[in-house]
């Protein structure tokens, strides 16, 4: 998908010479464009005045970016240790299964990711999972797979309408 | 000048707390909202509009007790406050009765609140006696889920709107700041810190007292302080917690800790997981810097000081010290060898205080309670309240705070309410990926620093995860495992390339796969891994493995002949129903997500083998307990 190398242009000058500004800026470009093309890291590097080898390292470094296209949802099963022992296994399989991709996987249409977080912070309510940031909890696979059925709307009928 | 700034805030904030009309609070933290608080929330909004009812509704943080989230309060003028748990939207219009009438109706409240004390612990409100208790309604902190905690840091999370300045002025906020900045003396807030026996509750357990005086006696000009908010461990949230529910808490013990070390500019690195936190407390901060809270002289001293707000981007390492302040400077969070310490060279180079959100959250407590009063509760070494996590398969989950020293017994059973419906506490896995897991025989241990390190485990940051018999601990070894082995940096060969070969032996023995001879192997490695690995991550990650194999030896043994008792590790499991104890009643073919259960209404069901995961939901949902490995 495109990425408005503008707006990127403008986010970083807006944060050249502020101390710490790479992190900020890439998860920025990251929400905008749903991942960090080679064009728009060419753009923060330059606008920013950081080697471009820097924020390769960065952006390969951390689990919060991506160097392919996100989908346009984005579905993260926590896979914390309440969540293990709740039965999150079970609610990545389901998923897995109506999707037809696995976790780190987007669908080919690019409506949906399925991703793996570390801990949502919400195990009192294991299992859970997020839903473009909005956590979902005390689930079952029945009811995740719900959830992303409303989310695709008629789309996910078409997609995982097996039920 | 500046008392009157709080004075004033605090007469707004206290007319707000308790307005001369039924206030409504609906927790909207993460946990509530993922329990569905927000339609709550909404349904209410719109229910009081239409019917023009006049209360105060109002969004506040975690009252702790997740397990019943959706959480709803409703005070009325003169009398207690009640509690609602597990609310649901269609209630609603019940509440709001209960609220304009007074009348409870068909409601189950959890319990009520009859005064509320401030951070010194003085009253703030309270109802007296009259008028009486809605019938039948206990008090909520006689509940067993209350009854043993002592709530001073968590006091008025779930009560106050986390957005709302003024609320937490009028609990008492901002006034040990103000005494402090007034006496002019950083050595006295040390000196305070250092007599309460603060330790850090970020895992390590180092003295704050200590980490501060080091800071202030580095040399040079410029210093920073850190908050560390990466709260990483699977299983613990207490820093959300905080910072969702009552940010200037945090804030208010950043500011005193950089006035005692010395720090001009600061930052607070919250991790990308918890948007909600980071949002919160960043509207703290620009509320702050409204009142002359942060900035240049502070509330009119000659304390400058300011604060930013910044977002980790998901890497467990960056809980260690050095990596968080590698992150910050923008490049891969990679731990670097200590010494020298942030004490002396940290951030950007410069002397810089680390520490952890609660932490900084006690310290506001010990000004207002005094180090007497703080080290008064606790044990010899290690002083004051902990909040723990308590999730997994336990009743009451939530997040609970409790004195150091509280046995876990109590904790898991008294406060936790037992174990889930239909199973038995096996052990309680602490400290995360780096802690170990403890068996059921061990819980009448007391929760300390030193208690928790002698059977082999730590605190960590103070997630208690309750693993009842279905849970197995050569899968969770496993689970750890991959988890170290995911989020290990890959500088150093010990922590990359062991923790890799580990999580092998671990896998093969999920399988059924592994020879007799890797299990010694297995010791002998995590055992170089904890001697060897530059940082924390490595040096505790074969905790888990380690504690498993001590405490569980005869379990993980079992995966070398093919069996896994707890019906975990899908190659070496087989459910059966028990025709004996199976009623009929279908839940189990009805949730099955492969169909692989056949079988009539009312009688017996049976499993296909072919066709099943061995994923265990039957089990799960089994109301008779027919469901067994076979």
């Amino acid at each position: 998908m495109g990425c408005n190398l503008e707006a990127v242009r403008r986010l970083s000058e807006e944060r050249r010479g502020r101390p710490g500004a790479v992190t900020e800026t890439l998860l920025e470009i990251q929400r905008l464009c749903r991942h960090l093309p080679e064009e728009a890291l060419q753009e923060v590097a330059r606008g920013l005045g950081v080697p471009l080898s820097r924020l390769y390292a960065a952006a390969t470094f951390y689990a919060a970016f991506s160097l392919t296209p996100l989908g346009e949802h984005q579905v993260a099963v926590c896979r914390g240790t309440a969540c293990h022992v709740r039965g999150a296994g079970r609610l990545v399989d389901e998923l897995q299964r109506r999707l037809g991709i696995a976790p780190g996987q987007t669908t080919p249409d690019g409506a949906v990711t399925l991703e793996e977080v570390r801990c949502l912070g919400s195990c009192s309510l294991a299992p859970v999972m997020a839903v473009d940031g909005r956590v979902h909890g005390r689930l079952t696979p029945e009811r995740a797979a719900r959830v992303v059925r409303l989310l695709l709307g008629e789309a996910g009928r078409r997609e995982c309408g097996n039920s | 000048m500046s008392a009157e700034i709080l004075e004033r805030l605090a007469v707004e904030g206290r007319r707000r707390l308790y307005p001369f009309r039924p206030r409504v609070t609906v927790g909207l933290a993460t946990c509530g909202r993922a329990a569905g608080a927000e339609e709550v929330y909404r349904r209410a909004e719109s229910e009081i509009a239409v019917r023009g009812l006049d209360v105060s509704l109002v969004p506040v943080g975690c009252l702790g007790w997740c397990a019943r989230e959706p959480l709803v309060e409703v005070w009325r003028p003169g009398g207690p406050r009640v509690t609602f748990g597990r609310v649901r939207p269609e209630q609603v219009a019940e509440i709001l009765h209960y609220t304009a009438t007074g009348e409870l109706g068909e409601l189950r409240p959890l319990g009520h609140t009859r005064a509320d004390r401030d951070l010194a612990g003085a009253e703030l409100w309270g109802c007296g006696e009259l008028p009486g208790p809605p019938a039948g309604v206990a008090p909520l902190d006689e509940l067993p889920f209350f009854r043993s905690q002592v709530r001073l840091v968590m006091r008025h999370c779930g009560l106050i709107d986390p957005e709302d300045l003024a609320e937490y002025v009028a609990c008492g906020g901002y006034r040990a700041l103000e005494r402090a900045l007034r006496e002019g003396r950083p050595e006295n807030v040390i000196g305070e810190v250092e007599r309460a026996g603060l330790r850090g509750r970020g895992g390590a357990g180092f003295p704050t007292g200590r980490k501060w005086r080091l800071v202030r006696a580095a040399a040079g000009e410029e210093k920073y302080l850190i908050v560390n908010g990466d709260e990483g461990d699977p299983g613990a949230y207490m820093d959300r917690g905080l910072l969702e529910s009552n940010p200037h808490l945090v804030l208010e013990g950043a500011i005193l800790a950089a006035f005692a070390v010395g720090a001009r500019q600061g930052l607070a690195y919250i991790r990308a997981e918890y948007p909600l936190a980071v949002e919160r407390l960043g509207r703290a901060v620009e509320q702050a810097r409204e009142f002359g809270l942060l900035g240049e002289r502070i509330l009119g001293s000659n304390f400058s000081f300011d604060l930013e707000v910044v977002r980790g981007a998901g890497a467990f390492v960056c809980g260690e010290e050095t990596a968080l302040m590698a992150a910050v400077e923008g490049g891969p969070g990679e731990p670097r060898f200590r010494p020298p310490y942030p004490a002396e060279r940290g951030l950007w180079g410069r002397p810089t205080c680390i520490n952890n959100v609660e932490t900084l959250a006690n310290v506001p407590v010990i000004l207002n309670i005094g180090a007497e009063a703080y080290a008064r509760l606790g044990t010899p070494g290690s002083r004051g309240t902990k909040i723990f996590s308590l999730v997994g398969d336990v009743v009451n989950g939530g997040l609970v705070e409790v004195p150091m020293g509280t046995t876990l017994q109590e904790i898991l059973c008294g406060i936790g309410g037992g174990p889930s419906r239909g199973t038995r506490f096996k052990a309680v896995q602490t400290g995360g990926p780096s802690g170990g897991c403890l068996p059921a025989e061990l819980f009448d241990l007391p929760v300390d620093y030193e208690g928790l390190a002698e059977v082999g485990t730590i605190m960590g940051s103070g997630g208690l995860v309750a693993l009842s018999d279905r849970t197995c601990m050569v899968d969770l070894a496993r689970y750890f495992l991959y988890f170290t082995t995911a989020e290990s940096c890959g500088k150093c060969t010990p922590c990359r390339e062991g923790l890799h070969q580990m999580l092998a032996v671990l896998e093969r023995l999920r399988e059924g796969r592994a020879a007799a001879d890797e299990l010694e192997w297995l010791a002998g490695a995590a055992e170089m891994v904890a001697a060897v690995s530059l940082c924390g991550l490595g040096q505790t990650a074969p905790n888990p493995v380690l504690t498993a194999l001590r405490y569980f030896g005869e379990e993980v043994r079992a995966h070398l002949e093919g069996r896994c008792p707890a019906g975990v590790c899908p190659a070496l499991t087989r459910f059966v129903i028990d025709a004996g104890s199976c009623d009929g009643c279908g839940r189990c073919r009805v949730e099955c997500p492969v169909e692989a259960i056949e079988g009539a209404a009312k009688e017996a069901h049976a499993i296909v083998q072919e066709r099943c995961l061995r994923c265990g939901l039957c089990r799960e949902v089994c109301p008779t307990g027919a469901v067994v490995v076979a």
